[in-house]
């Protein structure tokens, strides 16, 4: 990229407005605080043992120059005396505490990375399950793309934090508290003066946090508006190709990168803000203590020795400024992560499983009854899809939905399997409320091929399993072999045990649906809804799933969505949808018989047949 | 194996270093293009940071002769101009802290972005077979947390390196000007370390690349359970997908631990060492004291000097850990930037060379990268001719290879033998950017984009105005937009998944024909679309269709009305060519394609 473009691109970026606070519920304040409070609190124990050997770390690291104002004071002038014992017993004790400070430290990398590992292993388990817990019309809003970005690169800030944060923290904490202890206790005067500097040091610390908090939030929406771009590129790149948007989206994502870019550097500018204050104060302090002390010893109240390592420490008790200033901006990094996290942990499922499921009358055939009571349905963003309707599907029988595109088919189908809960009104399995049902129950009875027939990465046997995890092998072939999948999928290059690829990319469209249908009939469902799934398959293809639809839907209660009427042919009832109203409803032949929509739209089919 | 778990994420084989690894210099070598334009910024950044380094060496050699003069001499005098001294180089050092952040926070993050911003245009310039080989996951976490960390490299352990070494060899010299003899004890340590590093160096990259490229399969593996959640609703499988997820975050944590394990034995040995040297230094210091060969003040010098060394040298163990992360994190970005892009042969053709226009196919040949290599190509030899002007509908059993002849068109993948040529020019001479102007498709999984509906739909033509965006939304038959909360501003959410199916198939025909395309590919275009509607988008089409050379995949009859005449696409070649009645006669596998019923068996014909 040029330079110019950069610029170009960056200008652009500051002009755009801040990227929009994403999330639509507010986080309460605090809430990261709290969640890091929860990740860390069981391993509170733990936690505790790190910092006690990070305590005992410290402590042998810093004897050391004690030790050597020792050896000065002491083990010298005994020395000269011909007595080797002192300074023989500093150096033993300087070793001993090297080799402590040594194994401690050892000790404590590999502990603390087992806590800080846990922690993550948590965090990651909690967004992902908690991601798939919440329902679709979540989904629809929030885009795969931001909770990508959640899973993972806000989960990185935290590892950063933990990686050194914890160590850093403690160390910074210890050493400070320790020095400080040792400082006091060698010389009160000089001790209090030094310890003066920490008023200051709040200051600028407060008033670094202040700012960094809000560059943070804003890169973390940055970085994921930039993975949002990024994976719905990648995920479209045969549109994006073949409709030439790469200059655009290149142009588009430039602005979000340098968004993120901008907030970068922002953050890194504060970050340098801050070690400069921080240090500066740091040194103005060194040496007025280095004055002071030498005001105390010229007249005669401190002895040289102690000024010595007194000058020492305090430069010891700076040291790990340049930690507290990582670990201040790694937490303000991972906090506004947290924060992000938090805010999507705070959604809460618009269609929760119940806290104590009703269970399912027992039944000797295997259908079930289907209600729709006074059920009336608006998606969030729009107008009513599904005005108030009152329908019954009897157990066992075969539905067909047809009717205009748009007209909110399979809006009634999601219904059905729960993807959404009505806006009014109830939607019953055998007289029970789909939302009494537990999540496993629902599943086991009730089951939908949807429009889209999506495939995940791995093998074609892996992809029908899905229907039923516990299948064997051959149920997996059976359920290929009754809808006329066997063939092709025998015929790939590892049959069953081909991977299929990123959403089933690797093979095609019609035989995507097959295996979409083998799937379903793997799970045998009490209820089975068919939405359009035969659409991409050719005219044979279609018969032979007919064919076996007439065994395989036998029993079941089946609703079957089609625009290819030949699927209705095996239905006993007939349904036909206008805007979201059930218009016509009867026996095929009866409806094919009389005037009405069905008449005339089986009429154009049967035209439009060879 | 029972199909107990779901698909396992697919790692693909491209991933794996193979062969000797590259070494972690040669690979941060790389970053070079895109570090230069940042280099004097980072040059000043270690200018600073030596300078602050040796301000900080210089403090004990102020504090020496403050406790030697001053301080011993009782002369309180004296004491003022070496204070001041100390204030001023204190001073100095927090500055160039400073100075060493600010020079790079802004170039280093637009390096970044640059990185960021050349590996998303490689990969959508990159072939699709390429895209269809990368897990999504590997791609996403190249573009994050890989240039995250290629970028603290630059801004850190790179100015460390430098900084710490040469701190290092100046503190070691003020050592030897002290103190010969304890000098050299202090250097003692240095061999080993050096052994041990190296050794370190090469098993620890091994773990960092395990653990980047498990991030990039937990990517993968977030994003399909996203995108898949109506099958996992469907099927209740949330949990099985959740134990994926948790079994292979196990496993990165696994890689984890193993790669802290090795670090924290290097580190101890890192700061164990040097401790057990300083304590002989003090030992034989004191004892040189003792016999009045060396004064205090310059004992305390060293032992200061020494301690302000032990930073430096501590330090090595995590800089090369992270210069080994930011070396494999260069390897996977240059894993997809070495990735040739096709070479974009265009020439300005030289017009219709035979005179012929229309779409032609001269015994094309295809096979895809990953098929095995006893299998027959899946089109071995396609003859087709459209005419210009004409509709052409291509017949085909499921999974007989249409969709992967339309693409060949607009050159999604590229042919593997014979030539394809539009109004008589072989479309390798045509530049890709105005081949894909000339052939609009019209995918059979309708992808739209989260953005609006105008917005997906100008996409064919992003220059054209709002009539013809009305015109388009108009032949696709795609009137529910004016219903819709904003009409054509309406967003339509990611994959524009809050639209009905048969909705987002006319929007996406809508984009096709917005360009008013030379050619047309339709890829079974109609499927989702009640017969009535189907009849009107026909209608329209037609009329579209009119001026236009289209091949339009049909599986019905209904769609194939739409065609002047239809080729029948059977084991990879075209079987027969003719108009919809003349091959209901003649052709026994068109015959049983549109009407199902089997043929009467003449030539040996299995179905499908
Ligand atoms: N997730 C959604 N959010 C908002 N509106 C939606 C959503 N899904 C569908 N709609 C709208 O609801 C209406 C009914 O859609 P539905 O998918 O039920 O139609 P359909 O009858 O299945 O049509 P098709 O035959 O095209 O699949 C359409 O106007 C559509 O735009
Ligand atoms: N990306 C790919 N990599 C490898 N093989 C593929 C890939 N895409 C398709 N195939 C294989 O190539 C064959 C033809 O696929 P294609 O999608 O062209 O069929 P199609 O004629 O369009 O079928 P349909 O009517 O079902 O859409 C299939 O057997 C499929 O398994
Ligand atoms: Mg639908
Ligand atoms: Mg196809």
């Amino acid at each position: 990229m040029s330079t110019t473009a950069v610029d170009a691109a960056e200008e652009l970026a500051e002009e755009l407005p801040a990227p929009a606070e994403d999330e639509d519920i507010p986080v309460p304040a605090g809430a990261a605080r709290r969640l890091l409070g929860e990740l860390l609190g069981p391993h509170r124990g733990r936690i505790a043992l790190a910092m006690l050997v990070i305590l005992v770390q410290q402590a042998a690291l810093q004897t050391g120059p004690l030790l050597v104002a020792f050896a000065m004071d002491r083990g010298i002038p005994a020395l000269r005396d011909h007595d080797s014992g002192p300074l023989i017993a500093v150096i033993a004790a300087y070793l001993g505490c090297a080799a402590l400070s040594t194994v401690l430290q050892r000790a404590f990398i590999r502990f603390s990375a087992r806590i800080n590992q846990d922690v993550l292993l948590d965090l990651r388990g909690r967004i992902f399950r908690h991601a798939q817990r919440l329902s679709l019309d979540f989904h629809e809003r929030y885009t795969s793309g931001r909770i990508i970005s959640r899973a993972t690169s806000d989960v990185d800030a935290l590892r950063e934090l933990l990686a050194e944060g914890l160590q850093e923290l403690l160390s910074v904490v210890l050493s400070v508290f320790w020095i400080s202890l040792v400082l006091m206790v060698m010389d009160w005067r000089l001790g209090l003066l030094s310890l003066l500097s920490f008023l200051p040091m709040y200051l600028s610390i407060r008033s670094f946090r202040r700012r960094s908090q809000r560059v943070y939030r804003r890169s973390r929406t940055a970085v994921a508006a930039v993975i949002v771009r990024f994976t719905e590129t990648m995920n479209g790149i045969r549109p994006v190709q073949a409709f030439r948007r790469e200059r655009a989206n290149d142009e588009a994502f430039g602005t979000v990168n340098h968004q993120y870019a901008g907030t970068t550097a922002d953050g890194l500018l504060e970050m340098a803000r801050y070690v400069t204050t921080s240090r500066a104060i740091a040194n103005v302090w060194i040496t007025g203590v280095v004055v002071a002390g030498a005001l105390l010893v010229a007249d005669g109240s401190v002895e040289l020795g102690v000024l010595t390592a007194f000058v020492l420490y305090l430069r010891r008790l700076y040291e790990p400024l340049d930690q507290l200033a990582m670990f201040l901006n790694s937490y303000q990094s991972a906090a506004a992560a947290l924060e992000k996290i938090a805010g999507l942990l705070a959604h809460e499922p618009s269609v929760p499983e119940p806290a104590d499921p009703a269970p399912l009358p027992e039944h000797p055939v295997k259908g079930r009854t289907v209600s729709f009571d006074g059920v009336r349905f608006a998606y969030r963003t729009g107008k009513e899809v599904l005005p108030r309707f009152d329908l019954v599907l009897p157990a066992g029988r075969t539905t067909a939905v047809v009717g205009a595109t748009g007209a909110g088919k399979s809006t009634l189908a999601k219904l059905l399997a729960r993807f959404y809960d009505p806006t009014d009104g109830r939607v019953a399995l055998d007289g029970v409320d789909l939302r009494e049902l537990s999540g496993e129950e629902l599943r086991r009875n009730i089951v939908m091929v949807t429009q889209e027939s999506f495939l995940f990465s791995g093998t074609v046997a892996e992809n029908i399993a899905i229907g039923r995890p516990g299948a064997t092998r051959e149920e997996v072939e059976q359920a290929a072999r009754d809808i006329g999948a066997y063939d092709f999928v025998a015929a790939l290059p590892e049959g069953f045990d081909t991977d299929v690829r990123k959403r089933g990319g690797r093979i095609s469209a019609g035989q995507r649906q097959l295996v979409a249908f083998a799937r379903a009939l793997l799970a045998d469902p009490a209820v089975l809804i068919l939405d359009e799934a035969t659409s991409s398959l050719d005219v044979p293809g279609e018969q032979a799933v007919q064919r076996a639809m007439r065994t395989v839907l036998a029993g079941r209660t089946a609703v079957v969505i089609a625009h290819r009427l030949s699927t209705v042919e095996i239905a006993d009832r007939v349904l036909v949808m206008d805007q979201g109203r059930i218009v016509e409803d009867g026996r095929p032949a009866d409806l094919i018989g009389g005037r009405g929509r069905f008449a005339d739209l089986h009429r154009t089919w049967r035209d439009s047949l060879v | 194996m029972t199909g107990q778990r779901l698909p396992s994420a697919a790692m693909s084989t491209n991933q794996a270093p193979d062969g000797p690894r590259r070494s972690t210099v040669r690979s941060l070598l790389r970053l070079w293009p895109y570090a230069r334009v940042a280099r004097w910024r980072i040059a000043g950044s270690v200018a600073a940071a030596l300078t602050a380094s040796v301000s900080v060496l210089a403090v004990p050699v102020v504090l020496r002769r403050i406790v030697d003069g001053p301080i011993a001499d009782h002369d309180m005098a004296a004491l003022w101009p070496l204070a001041g001294l100390l204030l001023l180089l204190g001073l100095a050092e927090a500055g160039l802290f400073g100075v060493r952040r600010v020079v790079v926070a802004r170039p280093l993050a637009r390096v970044e972005a640059a990185m960021r911003g050349d590996l998303y245009a490689k990969l959508q310039r990159l072939p699709v077979s390429f895209h269809d080989r990368w897990p999504s996951g590997q791609l996403l976490s190249r573009a994050t947390s890989d240039m995250f960390t290629m970028r603290l490299f630059l801004a850190f352990p790179l100015v460390f390196l430098i900084v710490n070494c040469t701190v290092f060899l100046v503190g070691t010299g003020l050592m030897f000007t002290l103190d010969w003899r304890l000098a050299l004890i202090a250097l003692i340590p240095m061999g080993p370390l050096t052994w041990l590093t190296h050794h370190f160096e090469q098993r620890y990259s091994g773990a960092a690349r395990r653990a980047q490229d498990q991030n990039g399969d937990l990517a993968t593996v977030v994003e399909e359970s996203v995108l898949g959640i109506r099958i996992l609703k469907a099927f209740g499988r949330h949990r099985t997908m959740a134990e994926r997820f948790a079994e292979q975050s196990r496993s990165l944590r696994e890689t984890e631990l193993g790669k802290a394990g090795m670090l924290a034995n290097l580190w101890a040995v890192i700061v164990g060492l040097p401790e057990l040297a300083l304590g002989a230094a003090l030992a034989l210091g004191a004892v040189l004291v003792a016999h009045d060969e060396m004064s205090a003040g310059t004992l305390v010098a060293f032992l200061s000097t020494a301690l302000a060394l032990r930073w430096p040298v501590e330090s090595l163990g995590w800089l090369v850990a992270y210069a080994n992360e930011a070396a494999t994190a260069t390897d996977r970005f240059y894993e997809v930037m070495d990735e040739p892009e096709p070479a974009d042969t265009g020439q300005d053709g030289p017009g219709p060379a035979d005179g012929e226009r229309g779409i032609r196919l001269s015994g094309v040949r295809f096979r895809y990268p990953d098929a095995p290599a006893d299998s027959p190509d899946l089109l071995c030899g396609i003859d087709l001719h459209v005419r210009p002007g004409e509709t052409m509908a291509l017949v085909g059993a499921t999974g007989s290879g249409k969709t992967t002849l339309t693409a060949l068109l607009p050159r999604l993948y590229e042919a593997t033998g014979g030539t394809v040529a539009l109004d008589g020019r072989d479309i390798r001479t045509i530049p890709r950017a105005e081949l894909r102007e000339l052939v609009a498709v019209a995918f059979e999984e309708p992808t739209l984009f989260s953005a609006s509906v105008a917005e997906n739909v100008l996409m064919g033509a992003p220059a054209a105005g709002p009539d013809r965006l009305a015109a388009a939304l108009d032949t696709a038959q795609a009137d529910f937009v004016d219903r819709l909360p904003a009409g054509t501003a309406t967003q339509v959410g990611e994959q524009g998944l809050s639209l009905s199916g048969g909705q987002r198939q006319r929007l996406a025909l809508a984009r096709a024909v917005v360009g008013d395309p030379r050619f047309l590919v339709l890829d079974d275009p109609l499927s989702a679309l009640d017969v009535h509607t189907e009849a009107l988008v026909e209608q329209a089409l037609r009329r579209v269709l009119d001026g236009t050379t289209a091949l339009v995949v049909a599986h019905r009859p209904s769609t194939v009305m739409l065609a002047d005449r239809v080729a029948v696409l059977h084991e990879g070649r075209i079987a027969a060519v003719g108009t919809h009645h003349e091959l209901l006669q003649s052709s026994a596998v068109y015959r049983e394609l549109m009407t199902g019923e089997a043929a009467p068996v003449p030539e040996g014909i299995s179905t499908r």
